[in-house]
């Protein structure tokens, strides 16, 4: 087996503060920004992104706009695998109806992540805008989804394994490719 | 995690899995308190409610939860079916698997009936005990851990066992498959349990049970400093000898009331499975006190069953040993 670094922590650094600034751009401001953060590592990323807003732009309150959405529930790959482990959702406080909701993960794959988490957030409210951040794009979509703001688009094969590393989590921060 | 396919018994859980199945349940309880109560997650599975003996909260409960996870519910209750043309278990049991279940909830008033129907080979989906005679109640069992585990730990509660804390089982242990499975699943987390009946109230073989035992209610309270307090009902329907002189002289030595409930410790929960005998196991005052947790308990019922249905239901269905 042979791994490849892709992304350095300076690349991820600046990567996620090129998303932060395009979100708020896009969005014409922080006004109803919703950070949601897909267990696991998409929950450190939702984390870091808000922490950047709030940092340019100090109206927007980075611990009541960020949440963790547990997709475990809606997979539809439950009975093809053994029992997985559930993780925490929460909402903030104030719901997320009518928010602009920002999906965020670490890898975009196959989207049927995505497809599940569409169906959580159906359960929870009625966001008036839901967008999808992403820090790698591998392609190989078997869905008619994409993302919103990608990190970086890597082109992979379906043999190679993509494999985040954030801090928080796994002790340093890169994305390498494992062939 | 070693899957399991049935829940038979208390005993089927390692703490490791009974922790787990807790920390679903939390979550579990996050979905049954938000606007729209539903998860996709046994969409397809068709699970059969089986019940041969009356039952309010417990069957309601999992109705409930297997709705709640979108699974197809069947309920079956031996009044108004062919049971009282006198068909048998056996081919109950085969009707059910022609019609395709997944998973069959079964109470029956004979002790070792979900056994059985999981081992007889009648039958190819998960059997969950929701009670048999006066053996065990497991789901009942995890409800009350998950209970106390909340009361005490709050929102720290995940990943947290039982260890340390002092609990008292009191009244029909005999009869009593919540005592049972209670006993077992307390012991599983760690917990110190004190069983306090009237003698006559005991099984034979009590001494070999992983508990203290206790005749008197009132020195129990004194000398140790529980942190949750069980009352068993008395079960009249299975009572067909004298265990107890009269209702009163139970009540006064065996009951709950204001007066004990005020020498446990503030934060002590008063716990009772249901249904009451208000005034003879426990008076109205203590039952509506706000030691006591009984709407609780039936609120987290849902909950804990949500969280094993989805551990005996979602996961892949080969590879598993019955």
């Amino acid at each position: 087996m042979t791994t490849r670094t892709v992304l350095s922590s300076g690349d991820i650094d600046r990567a996620i503060t090129r998303i932060a600034h395009e979100i708020v751009e896009s969005n014409h401001g922080t006004k109803g920004l919703t950070l949601l953060g897909i267990p696991t590592r998409g929950i450190l990323l939702a984390e870091r992104i808000a922490s950047v807003i709030q940092r340019h732009y100090p109206e927007f309150d980075a611990a009541s706009s960020t949440g963790k959405l547990d997709i475990t529930m809606y997979r539809d790959d439950l009975a093809k695998n053994p029992t997985r482990t559930v993780s925490p959702t929460s909402i903030p406080a104030g719901g997320i109806d009518d928010a602009v909701v920002v999906l965020v993960d670490d890898v975009l794959y196959s989207g049927r992540t995505i497809r599940a988490a569409l169906d959580a957030l159906n359960d929870l409210g009625r966001p008036s805008v839901v967008r999808l951040a992403v820090l790698v794009d591998r392609g190989h979509r078997e869905l008619p989804i994409r993302a919103d703001f990608v990190g970086k688009n890597l082109p992979t094969s379906r043999d190679e394994r993509i494999n985040v590393q954030l801090t928080e989590n796994d002790g340093e921060t890169c994305v390498v490719i494992e062939s | 995690m070693s899957q399991l396919k049935h829940l038979l018994s208390a005993a089927d859980l390692s703490k490791s899995s009974a922790i787990e199945i807790l920390d679903v349940a939390e979550e579990m309880a996050g979905v049954n308190s938000r606007d729209i109560k539903k998860l996709p997650t046994l969409r397809g599975k068709t699970v059969v409610n089986l019940f041969f003996e009356d039952s309010t909260r417990t069957r309601i409960s999992f109705e409930l939860a297997e709705k709640r996870l979108s699974a197809d519910v069947i309920n079956f209750s031996a009044k108004g079916s062919s049971v009282s043309k006198g068909e048998s278990l056996k081919d109950t049991a085969q009707t059910l698997e022609a019609m395709g279940a997944d998973a069959v909830v079964i109470r029956h008033h004979a002790s070792g009936a979900a056994n059985v129907l999981a081992h007889s080979g009648w039958i190819n989906g998960s059997i969950i005990n929701a009670g048999d005679g006066t053996h065990e109640h497991p789901t009942q069992a995890l409800l009350d851990a998950f209970t106390i585990r909340r009361r005490i730990y709050g929102s720290e509660s995940k990943g947290k066992d039982l260890s340390g804390l002092k609990i008292a089982i009191v009244g029909d242990v005999l009869h009593s498959r919540v005592a049972r499975s209670n006993l077992i699943l307390l012991n599983t987390l760690g917990a110190q349990v004190h069983l306090i009946a009237p003698p006559t109230l005991f099984p034979a073989a009590v001494d070999a049970w992983p508990a203290t035992i206790r005749f008197d209610l009132d020195t129990a309270i004194n000398e140790v400093d529980l942190d949750a307090v069980m009352m068993l009902r008395v079960q009249g329907e299975r009572m067909n000898a004298s265990y107890f002189p009269s209702e009163r002289e139970y009540s006064r030595i065996w009951g709950m009331n204001a007066d004990r409930l005020a020498r446990l410790k503030p934060s002590a929960l008063l716990m009772h499975p249901g249904p009451m005998n208000r005034g003879l196991e426990i008076t109205a005052a203590a039952a509506d006190s706000k030691n006591s947790t009984v709407l609780e308990q039936v609120a987290n019922g849902v909950s804990v069953r949500m969280a094993v249905l989805y551990q005996l239901l979602s996961g892949e269905r080969t590879n598993i040993d019955a």
